[in-house]
């Protein structure tokens, strides 16, 4: 009897201390009072080192007078804004270098991507060198060499290219007439928008027709002359109130039109070029993806290889391209913080640059700077998982 | 327990902070036996190394005047290539003895970031540089101008009041160092370039035409730059200070490098407390008596490193105007030696 | 088979030779015809994709090296009308690009980590080398520690500030008594490291019955951070050579590095507690990888400049190219965790019912079952991440750290070399550096792949 008592007992006791779970509780009560000891060691010595460094704190600095100029801002600003404002500038020049880079990146991705695959030689080779080289190289790099190596080459405002005496290329970036908007605009602007949604209404109804009798119908020039018609007619009725401000050459730089500063150009081709390289090797992953007999399959239908493409490869594809996809455009997002490297000002040279120098608050800046970054992807990925959520159940 | 993983933690993060100092300046400089000395990462005429990384300049020629009292020896001293954010934590932490570095006197750096400046050897204000094709002669025409300038520097805001306070409208492009802004000034991005009127000569250099430059006569700010030392020790402060004052009164005196052997044997009381035949001004700085006599003969007084490094003879061709001893109408004025 | 025909006229007894497809289908004819001209589109891009190579590889090619200019000894070798790469200029900046500002004198010592780097890189590359195991300990640990020391000069007196900042007897005996004094650091190192092996053993006593597994531990852990004091304080007679001189090559190698090797057990153990059953840790664990993947490297680079010393006590100032090695290694670490959970998540349940089956314990089963096999997996993908972090390492020139880029652009400013071409000569010879760097290790990623996926897959 003696000899069943005795493990028992020492069962218990170590089966106590060996129970995964209270261990698993230990460990864990363990790195949580390791992680708050750390923080607290943080917070203290950042109060120490502030008030020693007489650092103010708080988010009131956000109401202060700027001081400093911008040279690209979407919305007013002047020196005499506050720095909330400019911060307000910085993410909205974030945002605008984002969606226009990723609007280039994805068209020459998918280029290049079918590129890669396609039976011809030389499209293959030069597809292959494009991803081989511009993956291969710093995004950094990439973009000082848009911004310097290209700048220097354009010429001054004075012999700038003209195209068509309505739109100028220079080393101060490219000045484009500016539309301004008189009386009557707002019917063109009715029109213009009521062709669209007739264009997407009858291109409904086309696919439609086509799946139930085969036939195709022409939306694309009908579409096509909608859009263009009907706002030429409102023109005409209204009296043309769009006119165009031409740019002029006046003192220094062009006065007038708009114009794209060549840090946002710069920027923007490099990022694109550069995040292209990535989203072609995905797209090829994804068609790569798709099986061979969907293709034979399409061919010994009789479709050609455009429409095969188009039609079968590319639906299919989509679902293995979007996800890695999704992330390459958070990358170029996050990307676009290079700005500061050439004096665009986006978010990062504006904020957690000129502010962060002249207001000294260094915690505040950088936290607030950080956060919008992580709200960004936060956005992205719930996004992109409710997506997969969708393409899920379609799966067969 | 908590001890150990929090050594563990941290000691990677402290590996490389340096110890407290907690011995005289002066005797750990003697008993290291160099200066470590923070100068700029490249300013002509400053502080600017070669390519086989020797430094020349005017910053760099001041830490070899201190060498000189210190050591009797203008090579002892070591240059550490400082940023512009780096340059304060930099004497703060210890790692520099003197920071020499066309830095602007404050009164906040004077006081609340713990520094002591020990004078000024170049008074500047910023300006402005055009090219000269643009036919511009004064910053009030400037209407309407793209303006280049480094960001997190006052050049900024200088130049935000000044063309808010003539009514005149900018452009201004703000990069992170001033190496990208001066290129991008040289490829034709900006009309105008923007800093302190010594960087302007000094940048100037940069260009690929430096002669199709000039800069306007309009300055708009004050800017004292000196050399800095650490609070809390004050011997190491006055020997850097008197280096400065000593070199200015041995121009003021008329004794310079070519005529120091003549003068050791001058009669003249002034000219005799400084070379150390009278008095013993060095011993209480605690540094040889000869300490002068080192720093003429080794690296020269004010004016000749002023003209060595930036005067007219130099590509910079900085004339002497408010740096001119004050006996000629300039601002530099140095106490007397006795 | 009664229809015989005798004379054998009627009938071939033997198959025809097929006559040669005609000559447009074959050779080189036909393969161009097959796949540079099979359609007009494809003919129109055939012919859009030569025009772009004629129109950038001769041009490309005269700059590289028909036009360029060889010899010279400032920029009046390089001005001229029809002038290409300006070689001189890269040959004068060389020794700055590779070594910043590292003073000429010691430059031998940048040399010797470069030359025991690559002789030990090497046979870990080589998949059948043997030696694995020592040559990964020599790379891992014993390499960064050599580099640290013939770098920076070693002599740091960590000892000091060590026994300043966290020594026992620093609250006995006060700053001052200790300050400076080597035998005060080891005897109170040497009390500290007795404590803690006390106490491991007692709580592996109290756990697990037996706390001798606890203490050696413990007293490894211990002696091993011995050893490293002690090599970092013994002055080796090497000069000290601060990391503001460092620069060039030399100090986007220095990040690379680090960075591989700091982030890979971090990554690691980042990865494993995601994957924990424990809520908290995994909770800590997705917080940290999330938050360093949300952000840029930027923000993390102004971050570690800015914020970082803020965080420590007042008076410690790491040193600015720590603190950027800290932001990177952080930031890395992140990346390499998510790669390392694709890895654990590829193993079959099977491997970890099986090991736990054969009764090992839980970091027996990691160790010795899942992570070799997950790591093996996710080779090619932690190679990628590298190639990111050589690329990313350019960021540094943001916060003042002169890498091999910053280096370059700080070479375009002397005047001496201010011509037309200079920029373009600059970015050539930094886009070949940087491609040799990045294509050499994604083709050996691609390499490693093939050969895994022989053995292990089909």
């Amino acid at each position: 009897m003696a000899d069943w008592v005795e493990p028992a007992v020492r069962q218990g006791r170590t089966s106590f201390m060996n129970d995964p779970k209270v261990r698993s509780i230990v460990l864990q009560v363990v790195a949580l009072v390791l992680v708050i000891v750390l923080g607290w060691m943080f917070i203290d010595n950042a109060k120490e080192n502030l008030a020693a460094q007489k650092i103010a704190t708080g988010f009131g600095f956000l109401e202060n007078t700027a001081g400093f100029g911008i040279s690209q801002t979407l919305i007013s600003y002047s020196e005499t804004s506050t720095y909330g404002r400019a911060f307000a500038v910085g993410i909205l020049n974030t945002l605008l270098v984002a969606v226009i880079g990723i609007f280039f990146a994805t068209i020459i991705g998918f280029l290049v991507g079918i590129g890669r695959l396609s039976k011809n030689f030389v499209i293959r080779l030069i597809s292959t060198c494009y991803v081989e080289l511009l993956r291969n190289l710093p995004p950094l790099f990439q973009i000082l060499f848009w911004y310097l190596a290209v700048l220097s080459a354009m010429p001054n405002p004075r012999q700038s290219i003209s195209i068509f005496g309505e739109a100028y290329i220079s080393n101060r970036g490219i000045v484009v007439p500016r539309p301004l908007f008189g009386e009557g605009t707002g019917l063109v602007l009715w029109t213009f928008g009521f062709a669209v949604l007739a264009t997407v209404l009858i291109g409904a109804w086309g696919r439609q027709r086509r799946e139930e009798t085969g036939r195709g119908f022409p939306t694309l020039w009908i579409g096509l002359g909608l859009i263009i018609g009907l706002p030429l007619i409102a023109m005409i009725v209204t009296g043309f109130p769009i006119t165009f401000e031409k740019p002029e050459l006046k003192g220094f730089n062009f006065a007038g039109g708009m114009r794209v500063v060549p840090e946002f150009v710069a920027l923007t081709v490099g990022l694109a070029t550069y995040t292209a390289a990535f989203i072609a090797e995905n797209v090829r992953a994804g068609i790569t993806s798709v099986s061979h007999g969907q293709t034979e399959a399409a061919n010994s239908l009789g479709l050609r290889s455009g429409y095969t493409m188009r039609l079968v490869v590319i639906p299919q594809a989509m679902r293995v391209i979007i996800p890695p996809l999704t992330s390459q455009y958070l990358n170029l997002t996050k990307n676009s913080s290079l700005a500061v490297a050439i004096g665009y000002p986006d978010l990062v040279a504006v904020f957690a640059g000129t502010t962060l120098n002249q207001t000294g608050q260094a915690i505040e800046i950088i936290a607030i700077t950080m956060g919008v970054y992580l709200v960004i992807s936060i956005i992205t990925s719930v996004i992109m998982n409710a997506y997969n959520k969708r393409v899920a159940l379609v799966e067969r | 327990m908590k001890r150990l993983l929090s050594t563990l933690a941290l000691a990677g993060a402290f590996g490389l902070a340096a110890a407290g100092a907690q011995a005289a300046k002066l005797d750990q400089v003697k008993a290291k036996g160099f200066i470590q000395c923070g100068v700029s990462q490249g300013l002509p005429g400053f502080s600017n190394p070669d390519d086989k990384g020797n430094w020349t300049g005017l910053d760099v020629d001041f830490c070899r005047a201190v060498a000189a009292a210190v050591f009797g020896d203008a090579t002892k001293v070591k240059f550490t290539p400082l940023s512009a954010k780096d340059r304060f934590t930099a004497l703060q932490s210890g790692d520099i003895d003197i920071l020499s570095r066309n830095t602007t006197w404050t009164i906040s750096r004077d006081t609340s970031l713990g520094l002591n400046f020990t004078g000024v050897t170049y008074y500047d204000g910023q300006g402005f540089m055009i090219r000269k094709d643009k036919k511009v002669n004064s910053a009030l025409e400037l209407a309407g101008a793209s303006v280049c300038t480094q960001t997190g520097t006052t050049t900024e805001q200088n130049v935000a009041d000044f063309f808010r306070a003539n009514n005149m409208q900018y452009e201004v492009i703000a990069f992170a160092t001033a190496d990208e802004t001066i290129k991008a000034y040289d490829a034709g991005r900006c009309d105008v370039y923007t800093t302190d009127r010594s960087g302007l000569a000094a940048e100037r250099l940069k260009l690929t035409n430096p002669d199709d430059h000039i800069v306007l006569p309009e300055i708009i700010s004050k800017e004292p730059l000196g050399p800095v030392v650490s609070h809390g020790d004050d011997q190491w402060f006055d020997i850097v200070k008197w280096v400065l004052f000593a070199q200015v009164n041995a121009e003021e005196l008329g004794v310079s490098s070519k005529n120091l052997d003549e003068q050791l044997k001058s009669t003249n009381p002034e000219i005799k407390r400084l070379v150390g035949t009278e008095g013993k001004f060095g011993e209480g700085l605690g540094i040889g008596n000869d300490w002068v006599v080192n720093i003429v003969k080794l690296v020269g007084n004010y004016g000749e490193m002023y003209d060595r490094n930036v005067g007219p003879d130099t590509p910079l061709k900085l004339a002497r105007g408010t740096n001119a001893l004050w006996t000629k109408g300039g601002l530099q004025y140095a106490p007397p030696i006795r | 088979m009664s229809l015989t025909f005798d004379d054998g006229t009627f009938i071939r007894s033997e198959m025809q030779t097929p006559l040669p497809p005609p000559g447009r289908n074959v050779g080189a004819i036909g393969w161009m015809r097959e796949n540079l001209f099979s359609s007009i589109t494809n003919t129109v891009l055939t012919l859009a994709g030569i025009a772009l190579v004629v129109w950038i590889l001769p041009p490309l090619l005269r700059f590289l090296f028909i036009d360029a200019v060889w010899t010279g000894n400032n920029r009046d070798a390089c001005l001229g009308a029809e002038v290409g790469a300006c070689w001189p200029f890269i040959k004068a900046k060389f020794a700055q690009l590779i070594y910043g500002f590292y003073p000429a004198d010691q430059r031998w010592r940048v040399n010797l980590v470069f030359l025991i780097g690559a002789v030990l890189l090497v046979p870990l590359l080589v998949l059948s080398w043997p030696h694995k195991r020592l040559n990964s300990f020599l790379f891992f640990v014993a390499y960064p520690i050599l580099a640290f020391i013939l770098l920076t000069g070693g002599n740091i007196s960590a000892s000091n500030f060590l026994l300043g900042h966290f020594g026992l007897l620093r609250a006995v005996a006060g700053d001052a008594a200790v300050a400076g004094l080597q035998f005060g650091f080891w005897l109170d190192f040497v009390i500290t490291a007795a404590l803690c092996v006390a106490v491991a053993y007692l709580i592996g006593r109290l756990a697990a019955g037996s706390g001798r597994g606890a203490a050696t531990m413990t007293a490894y852990v211990f002696a091993g951070f011995g050893i490293l004091t002690f090599l970092w304080d013994v002055d080796f007679g090497l000069e000290r050579v601060e990391t503001r001189q460092w620069g060039g090559l030399l100090v986007t190698l220095v990040i690379a590095v680090t960075g591989i090797v700091t982030s890979m057990p971090l990554g690691i153990a980042l990865a494993l507690g995601r994957r924990s059953k424990m809520p908290i840790v995994r909770l800590l664990s997705v917080i940290f990888i999330e938050f360093w993947r949300g952000v840029p490297l930027i923000t993390v680079l102004f971050f570690a400049t800015y914020m970082l010393p803020l965080f420590l006590p007042v008076g410690v100032n790491p040193d600015g190219l720590l603190r950027a090695l800290v932001g990177v290694a952080l930031f890395t670490a992140a990346y390499i965790a998510e790669v390392v959970r694709g890895g654990l998540q590829a193993i079959p349940k099977g491997q970890y019912e099986g090991a736990m089956a054969m009764g090992l314990t839980w970091s027996q089963m990691m160790r010795l079952i899942i992570l070799p096999q997950a790591l093996t997996l996710v080779i090619p993908s932690i190679v990628n991440s590298f190639i990111s972090l050589f690329k990313d390492t350019t960021l540094v020139l943001i916060v003042s750290i002169f890498d091999f880029l910053g280096q370059l652009r700080a070479a375009f400013t002397d005047p001496n070399w201010a011509t037309p071409v200079t920029l373009y000569t600059g970015f050539a010879f930094a886009g070949i550096v940087y491609f040799l760097f990045c294509f050499g290790m994604s083709r050996y990623s691609l390499f490693v792949e093939r050969r895994l996926n022989t053995s292990h897959r089909h």
